[in-house]
């Protein structure tokens, strides 16, 4: 209805918009490519391609519902703290021998998170930060609760395909990801959902005054995020073969570079998941580069950091919002 | 004013038992949710426990209390701009960091407190510039320089302990200011400071007024943002002075130690009945908030629950609370 109503002008700055976000970020891609390609010569090998991409997958699965709630211009920061309980959770009880229900629990633990923010957010109107702040560190706490500075390792072969296995010459993660890519992107543009989430990012108080059910869908995309978060941290200790209560600690800065880096505003309303899958791509380059020229870990969250801020800051001027109020 | 005051005025002054009934009942709902919270824990710690009431864990409470209020207070200004840091604890951490390199490497402690002094403000001025001129979301940008804060402090340390700091430093935690311990009369004082800063100047009034109705403060010709960023170069401040206790009660520095800090000084806030929006709120209520989270830590470790515990506990019960005190607010 919004888009109706504004029809003359909207498609083109959209267009304008989208077009501006992909060559921007595919360019941008390119640079960095060629950069690293001219400094190191282990980056264009067929192996150190397939390990970016499938960095990036296991990035694109972190940051993918988190794109959901930053659409709607709410965010979560327990992604990581959600991601590394229900893979805590998870990990017991598949080494234990309970494949299905251990998978089954994660993703139950992961989206009852989300739901719970979701309704702090959306019903008892608490700041979406706030609400997944704490959230974070209740997960994290029940983390270490539950694993008491153990490692679990070892989970069978047949669980451990789709994080580290191969389909052909492609790694299984790859493929998981582009199917979540491929359905998030359908939710977004294709359902009632999707249309809502757009439309309560862009103008909350349209939305409302339309007759959507705001408050519902909003618990919607933080439960759903909740839930995405629990399924990458599946695809994670898969691929990594181990869990502890660490996991997931250091994974919400570059959830949100991630998602930042592929245009999705902060503001809601603008963006998309496809851009966090370029984002996320940047990203695991970045990471791989920082890699093969030797540079200290311990510099991985400055560089996480200060692309967020940058990434921000260049979409501030980009949309001339900083001139917007005096 | 401090709320409990508030009430016990409330039951002396009116003089009907009906204006006292209601002057209570007003007044018990106007009172932060920290207050409550700080009196059902006391009950129950002082009943349920041995040691609580004791004056050595009282004091211990004072001392951990300290560093969560110095940081609380700059929490408040900003919260009550509609702003947030979630860079506090790192900046902390880094700024103990730099001065605990600075002590080890021979350099005047007054001189190495300086440095730390800037890292807080130097942190806080890309916080507040990026906030007020860039207008980019508060909570992005703090938890950028969150990232970065805390990347220096382990480059710097490579991720270990500085130790062998001079002993002149633990004066900042075991000496005494007119028979108060330091780190309480350096609390004492900063509170004074802030509360004179936010009450009685025009900074304070802005600030106020930033969160209440930014749009009539631009009408009127204020440079708000350039007093939007000085609330976060004073948080940092704060920020730094709090890192120079907390490295002189631990004896070392250490580049995590205050991960999780910049949670309980927004839930002191929070809890002290300071808004997100419409800057309502104040210092005194902060107070009683940093001394509820601190009085909850301590309660779990005297009834021995286990540290992995404890995180969830403590995030749990202050969400709770959170979510309570908004729940209040809506009926």
């Amino acid at each position: 209805m919004a888009r109706a109503a504004t029809a003359n002008w909207w498609p083109r700055a959209l267009f304008a918009e989208r077009f501006f976000l992909v060559t921007s970020r595919v360019a941008g891609l390119g640079l960095l490519g060629a950069l690293l390609a001219a400094l190191s010569p282990q980056f264009l090998t067929w192996t150190n391609l397939i390990n970016v991409l499938r960095q990036g997958s296991l990035q694109f699965l972190m940051s993918a519902g988190l794109t959901l709630c930053i659409l709607t211009a709410g965010i979560d920061l327990s992604v990581g703290a959600v991601l590394g309980l229900s893979a805590c959770l998870a990990a017991a009880l598949i080494a234990g021998g309970h494949l299905w229900s251990g998978m089954l629990a994660a993703l139950a633990v992961g989206a009852a998170c989300g739901l719970l923010n979701g309704a702090m957010v959306a019903y008892v109107r608490l700041p979406a930060f706030i609400a997944t702040y704490g959230m974070l560190w209740i997960a994290h706490g029940l983390a270490y609760v539950f694993m008491k500075g153990q490692v679990i390792h070892g989970f069978p072969r047949g669980f451990r395909f789709i994080g580290a296995g191969f389909v052909g010459p492609i790694p299984a993660p790859i493929l998981v990801a582009l199917l979540v890519l491929a359905g998030l992107h359908g939710m977004l543009h294709y359902t009632p959902l999707g249309r809502a989430i757009y439309a309560i990012g862009g103008n909350p108080r349209a939305a409302r005054l339309s007759g959507m059910p705001v408050q519902r869908h909003v618990t919607v995309v933080y439960a759903l995020s909740g839930l995405l978060a629990a399924f990458a941290g599946l695809v994670v200790i898969a691929r990594v073969n181990a869990a502890d209560s660490g996991t997931g600690e250091d994974l919400l800065l570059p959830a949100i570079a991630a998602v930042v880096l592929g245009g999705t505003s902060l503001f809601g309303g603008h963006g998309g998941i496809a851009g966090t899958a370029i984002g996320s791509v940047i990203l695991a380059v970045v990471v791989n580069g920082m890699n093969l020229l030797g540079v200290k870990t311990f510099w991985q969250a400055f560089v996480m950091g200060a692309i967020v801020i940058l990434s921000v800051l260049a979409d501030q001027l980009a949309t001339g919002r900083v001139n917007r109020s005096g | 004013m401090d709320a409990a005051s508030r009430i016990t005025n409330g039951s002396t002054a009116a003089a009907e038992p009906a204006g006292w009934w209601l002057a209570m009942r007003a007044r018990a709902r106007a009172a932060p949710g920290a207050l409550y919270l700080l009196l059902v824990m006391a009950v129950v710690l002082s009943l349920g426990t041995r040691g609580f009431l004791s004056v050595a864990n009282l004091t211990n409470i004072g001392l951990q209390a300290a560093v969560l209020t110095i940081v609380a207070l700059g929490m408040t200004l900003i919260i009550l701009t509609e702003g947030i840091d979630l860079s506090l604890g790192p900046v902390l951490g880094l700024a103990g960091v730099v001065m605990g390199l600075l002590i080890v490497a021979g350099w005047w402690l007054p001189a190495a407190l300086v440095a730390a002094l800037g890292v807080g403000a130097a942190f806080g001025l890309v916080n507040g510039i990026l906030i007020s001129y860039v207008e980019m979301p508060p909570f992005v940008v703090t938890l950028g320089t969150f990232g970065l804060a805390q990347s220096l402090a382990m480059v710097l340390t490579e991720g270990n302990s500085i130790t062998g700091l001079r002993t002149s430093i633990r004066w900042f935690n075991e000496g005494e200011l007119l028979g108060v311990p330091v780190p309480i009369a350096t609390t004492a004082i900063l509170f004074a400071l802030t509360y004179g800063l936010l009450y009685h100047t025009r900074f304070g009034r802005y600030v106020f007024a930033m969160g209440g109705n930014r749009r009539a403060l631009l009408l009127a010709g204020v440079r708000v943002r350039a007093y939007q960023t000085g609330v976060y170069v004073f948080g940092g401040l704060l920020a730094a002075v709090a890192a120079l206790i907390m490295t002189a009660r631990m004896n070392a520095a250490h580049p995590t130690i205050a991960i999780g800090l910049e949670f309980d000084a927004i839930a002191a806030v929070v809890l002290g009945g300071t808004a997100f929006e419409k800057g309502k709120g104040g210092l005194t209520g902060t107070l009683v908030g940093a001394l509820a989270v601190s009085v909850l830590r301590n309660g779990l470790n005297l009834i021995g629950l286990s540290t992995e515990w404890q995180v969830a506990v403590v995030g749990a019960v202050i969400i709770l609370a959170i979510v309570l005190d908004s729940l209040r607010e809506l009926t």
